[in-house]
C-alpha cells in the first residue's frame, strides 16, 4: 500500500492510502503521521476514500496516530472512509472516538 | 467415544453422590451445638463439591481433538522470546532453536532487561532483538504484558508465537499447529507446558499433567481452552481487536469520569474563589459551560476526539485569561514591593510580564490552588491514554497472570482457542522450593485479580460453560480456606472429643464413603494412569500459599497495595534447606501430631468414642501422608543432569 503526504498550510497534512489499511501497512501510516506532526503538521487528516479495507492493526495506526498529534497539541481526523472502513468503525466502536468527516476539506472548516 | 462415555458416567455418579452425602450432611447430620466448628467444615465439604462439580462439567467433553489436516501456506509468523532476567546462555539456546523452527517465520528477543550482551547476541545469531521505548519511562511498565505489547507495534505477522525463554521449540511446532487457524475465528492454539529438568517423582510438582491434559481438553471442548503465557499461538488481528476494543472503553470511561469529576471540581473552586475576583469567577463559570457543553456533545452521539478537542482549545483560552488575572495581580503585588524596596531583584521580572504569561500559561504555576486543580483535571479529559506507554494495550494489563485474563477477553468477543495435546516445546521448572513457592504466589495471585476485577461469571459475551470454565480455575484458588477446617477437625475431634457430624457411625460412611471413592475414581480415569497423587497433595499442603494469594490480591485490587512476594535466598552453591518457607505447614503438622497422642491417650483412658477415634485418626494419617510431600520439596538440591541422562 502506497501512502502520500500533501501539506495544506496552517499545520493541516492530509495522509493518503490506497488499497488495504492492515497489519502489513498499519507500520508505515504510523511513520508518516509522526514524521509530519514532527515536521510541524500536527494537524493531520487521514483520507481513506482509497482505501477499501482495513484492520484492527489499521484502527491501532490511526489510534497511535491520534496520539502523537494530541501530544502536539494537533488532532488526527478521518475523512471518506468507505463502507467496509465504516462497518468496522461501528464494530469496534472506534465511531464513538474517531472524527469522521465526509471530505478532506471539511475536516478542519471549523477550526 | 466409549471412554468419554464412561467419563461421562463417573462425572454423574460422584455429582449425584457428592449431592447426596452434602445435602445428608446440611440437613440431617449437622452437629448444631457445636457450630463454631460444624458450620465451617459442612461450607468446606460443600466448597470441594462444587470444586469436583467444575472438574466435572470440565471431563464431560474432554477428549482428544481431531488434528488438522493441512498447513496452509504464506502466513507471516513472528516468534517472540520474552526474556527479563535469564542467562544469556540460556535464552540463547531457546533463540537458536526458534531461529531453526521449520515454518518460515521472524524471530525476535523481547529483552525486558534491556541488555547489550543480549542484543549482540542476537544480532550474531541473527533473530530480532526488541526492548522497551523511551515511551515506557516513568509510565507502568505492566510485566510480560507490556513486554509483548510493545512488541506488537513494531512486528507485523499475521501468527505470533509466545514462548518464553527458557521454553526450547521444537522444529515442527508450527507445522502442527498453523493448521487450526484456517478456521478465521480462531485466536488461540495452545500447546502442553512440560519441563525437562524435572526427575522422577517430581520432588517439586513441576508438571501438570492432569491441567495440559484432560483439564484443558475439557475446557476445549466447551471452547474455553486457555492461554497459559508460553508454547501458544495467537491471531494478531484478535489482539489488536482486543486493543482496539479496550482502548475504547478506557477512553468513554475515562472522558466520562473526568468529565463529571471537572463539573464538581469547578463547583467547588467557584465556591473558594472570592466574590471579589470577578475575572477569576467569569473564567471558571466560562470553563463550566465548556464542560457542560462537552458533555451534551457527547450525549448527543459526537465522537470523543473532537468534543474533547474543542473543550481542550476553550480550556487553553480560558487559562490563558486566568494566568493574565493572576499575573496583573501579582505585577500590582510586585510593584508596590518594587516601591518600597527600589531596584529590588524580582525588578526584571516585572519586565517581561507578557513572556511570563507565556510561562504560566503553559505550565502548572497559577496561583490559585482551585484554578490549577481544575485545570489538572480537565488536561486529563483527552482520548491519548496518556498515562500509559502506549494507547492500545492488547494483552490484558489488569492482572499478574496476563495470559489467562487475555483469553477470557478473547472469547468474550466471540474469538474460539484450540488446546493442541502434543508436546511441542521442551521448558525448565524451578529447582529449588522457593522459587517454586514463588511461582505458584504468582500464578494464584493473578488468578485472583482476574477474578475480583473480571468476574467471569458476569463477562458478557461468553457462553455459561465458558465462564464456569474459567470460574473453575479461579475457584480452585480459594481451597486454602477450606484446607485448614479440614486440619481443624481432626484436631478438635481428638482433643476435645467434640463431632462436628451428629450421625452414627454406619450412616457416615453410608453417605460419605460412596462419594469419596467414586470421587476418587473419577480423578484416577480422568488422569488416564497418570498419576495425578502428585498434584492433589500439593493442592492441599500450599494452603499457605492459596490464601496468602486470595488475601493479598483483594488488598492490591480493593486498596491499590502491592502483592505480597516470598523472599528466596540468593545464594547457590552455599545449600541449605529453607525450613522457614514451610513455618505454617511445619505447625499444622506438630499441631496434628500432638492431636494423635492427645487422641490415642483418650482412648486409652476410656474417654475417647473408638469409632469416632479411628476415623479422625486416619484422617489425621492422611493429613500428615499430604503434608509429607514437603519434605522431599525443602531438602531437594536441583537437577542432576548427568545421573538423569
Amino acid at each position: 500500500m502506497d501512502f502520500t503526504v500533501q501539506e495544506l498550510g496552517k499545520g493541516i497534512a492530509v495522509v493518503r492510502g490506497a488499497g488495504r489499511l492492515n497489519m502489513v501497512s498499519a507500520g508505515q501510516l504510523r511513520e508518516l503521521v509522526a514524521a509530519a506532526v514532527a515536521g510541524g503538521s500536527a494537524r493531520i487528516v487521514v483520507d481513506l476514500a482509497a482505501v477499501d479495507f482495513i484492520d484492527s492493526s489499521g484502527l491501532g495506526a490511526l489510534v497511535n496516530g491520534l496520539k502523537i498529534a494530541r501530544q502536539a497539541g494537533g488532532d488526527l481526523r478521518i475523512s471518506a472512509p468507505t463502507d467496509q472502513v465504516k462497518l468496522v468503525l461501528q464494530l469496534t466502536n472506534m465511531e464513538r472516538v474517531l472524527a469522521s468527516y465526509p471530505t478532506v476539506e471539511s475536516a478542519y472548516a471549523n477550526d | 467415544m466409549n471412554r468419554l462415555l464412561i467419563l461421562r458416567f463417573f462425572v454423574f455418579v460422584t455429582v449425584v453422590l457428592g449431592v447426596n452425602y452434602i445435602a445428608w450432611r446440611w440437613l440431617f447430620s449437622l452437629n448444631w451445638h457445636a457450630w463454631w466448628i460444624a458450620v465451617p467444615l459442612v461450607v468446606a465439604e460443600t466448597y470441594s463439591l462444587i470444586d469436583v462439580s467444575l472438574f466435572g462439567l470440565a471431563m464431560w467433553r474432554a477428549r482428544p481433538r481431531e488434528l488438522p489436516k493441512t498447513v496452509p501456506l504464506g502466513t507471516t509468523v513472528d516468534v517472540f522470546i520474552t526474556t527479563y532476567d535469564e542467562p544469556i546462555d540460556l535464552v540463547m539456546i531457546t533463540a537458536r532453536h526458534a531461529r531453526d523452527i521449520r515454518y518460515p517465520h521472524s524471530t525476535w528477543l523481547l529483552d525486558d532487561g534491556a541488555r547489550p550482551e543480549l542484543a549482540a547476541a542476537a544480532a550474531d545469531l541473527g533473530v530480532g532483538y526488541i526492548k522497551r521505548g523511551a515511551d515506557w519511562v516513568d509510565r507502568p511498565l505492566h510485566a510480560k504484558a507490556g513486554n509483548l505489547n510493545n512488541a506488537l507495534m513494531s512486528t507485523n505477522g499475521e501468527l505470533l508465537l509466545i514462548l518464553d525463554a527458557d521454553q526450547v521449540p521444537q522444529p515442527e511446532i508450527l507445522d502442527k499447529t498453523l493448521g487450526y487457524f484456517d478456521d478465521e475465528r480462531v485466536a488461540l492454539v495452545q500447546t502442553p507446558q512440560l519441563f525437562g529438568n524435572v526427575p522422577i517423582g517430581d520432588p517439586l510438582g513441576s508438571q501438570a499433567p492432569l491441567f495440559y491434559g484432560p483439564i484443558q481438553q475439557g475446557k476445549d471442548g466447551w471452547n474455553a481452552a486457555f492461554f497459559c503465557g508460553s508454547n501458544a499461538i495467537l491471531r494478531r488481528e484478535a489482539l489488536m481487536q482486543l486493543g482496539i476494543t479496550g482502548y475504547v472503553t478506557e477512553v468513554e470511561r475515562a472522558v466520562d469520569t473526568a468529565l463529571r469529576g471537572a463539573h464538581r471540581v469547578i463547583k467547588r473552586a467557584l465556591r473558594s474563589v472570592p466574590k471579589s475576583n470577578e475575572m477569576m469567577h467569569t473564567a471558571l463559570a466560562d470553563v463550566g459551560q465548556a464542560v457542560d457543553a462537552a458533555k451534551a456533545s457527547i450525549d448527543s452521539g459526537e465522537s470523543l476526539s473532537g468534543v474533547t478537542y474543542t473543550l481542550q482549545r476553550r480550556v487553553a483560552e480560558v487559562s490563558q485569561a486566568m494566568v493574565a488575572v493572576d499575573v496583573q495581580l501579582l505585577a500590582q503585588d510586585l510593584r508596590a514591593i518594587e516601591e518600597m524596596d527600589a531596584g529590588g531583584a524580582d525588578s526584571d521580572f516585572i519586565m517581561n510580564i507578557d513572556a511570563t504569561m507565556e510561562v504560566l500559561g503553559s505550565r502548572d504555576l497559577s496561583p490559585l490552588g482551585a484554578v490549577e486543580s481544575v485545570q489538572t483535571l480537565l488536561r486529563s479529559i483527552d482520548v491519548d491514554r496518556s498515562r500509559e506507554a502506549q494507547p492500545l494495550m492488547p494483552l490484558a494489563t489488569i492482572s499478574v497472570t496476563e495470559d489467562m485474563a487475555t483469553s477470557m477477553r478473547l472469547h468474550g468477543l466471540g474469538w474460539k482457542s484450540v488446546y493442541h495435546h502434543e508436546l511441542l516445546a521442551v521448558g525448565l521448572a524451578p529447582e529449588d522450593l522457593g522459587t517454586m513457592l514463588k511461582q505458584r504466589l504468582r500464578w494464584a495471585q493473578g488468578t485472583m485479580q482476574v477474578l475480583i476485577r473480571e468476574n467471569p461469571l458476569v463477562q458478557r459475551g461468553m457462553t455459561l460453560a465458558q465462564r464456569l470454565m474459567y470460574f473453575s480455575t479461579m475457584w480452585s484458588y480459594l481451597s486454602g480456606f477450606a484446607t485448614i477446617v479440614y486440619f481443624a477437625a481432626p484436631i478438635v475431634f481428638l482433643c476435645f472429643g467434640i463431632l462436628p457430624v451428629n450421625t452414627s457411625a454406619w450412616q457416615f460412611f453410608l453417605h460419605f464413603l460412596p462419594f469419596m471413592i467414586a470421587n476418587q475414581v473419577l480423578f484416577a480415569f480422568a488422569g488416564r494412569g497418570v498419576s495425578t497423587w502428585r498434584g492433589q497433595q500439593y493442592s492441599l499442603a500450599l494452603f499457605p500459599v492459596w490464601i496468602e494469594a486470595t488475601v493479598s490480591a483483594a488488598a492490591n485490587v480493593f486498596f491499590g497495595r502491592p502483592l505480597s512476594f516470598i523472599v528466596t535466598s540468593k545464594v547457590r552453591g552455599a545449600y541449605r534447606p529453607q525450613w522457614s518457607l514451610i513455618t505454617p505447614q511445619i505447625i499444622v503438622s506438630v499441631a496434628l501430631t500432638i492431636a494423635t497422642v492427645i487422641g490415642i491417650t483418650r482412648l486409652v483412658l476410656g474417654v475417647g468414642e473408638p469409632i469416632g477415634t479411628a476415623v479422625n485418626l486416619a484422617w489425621v494419617t492422611l493429613d500428615l501422608v499430604v503434608l509429607s510431600v514437603l519434605v522431599p520439596a525443602v531438602r531437594y538440591r536441583g537437577f542432576d543432569y548427568k545421573q538423569e541422562e
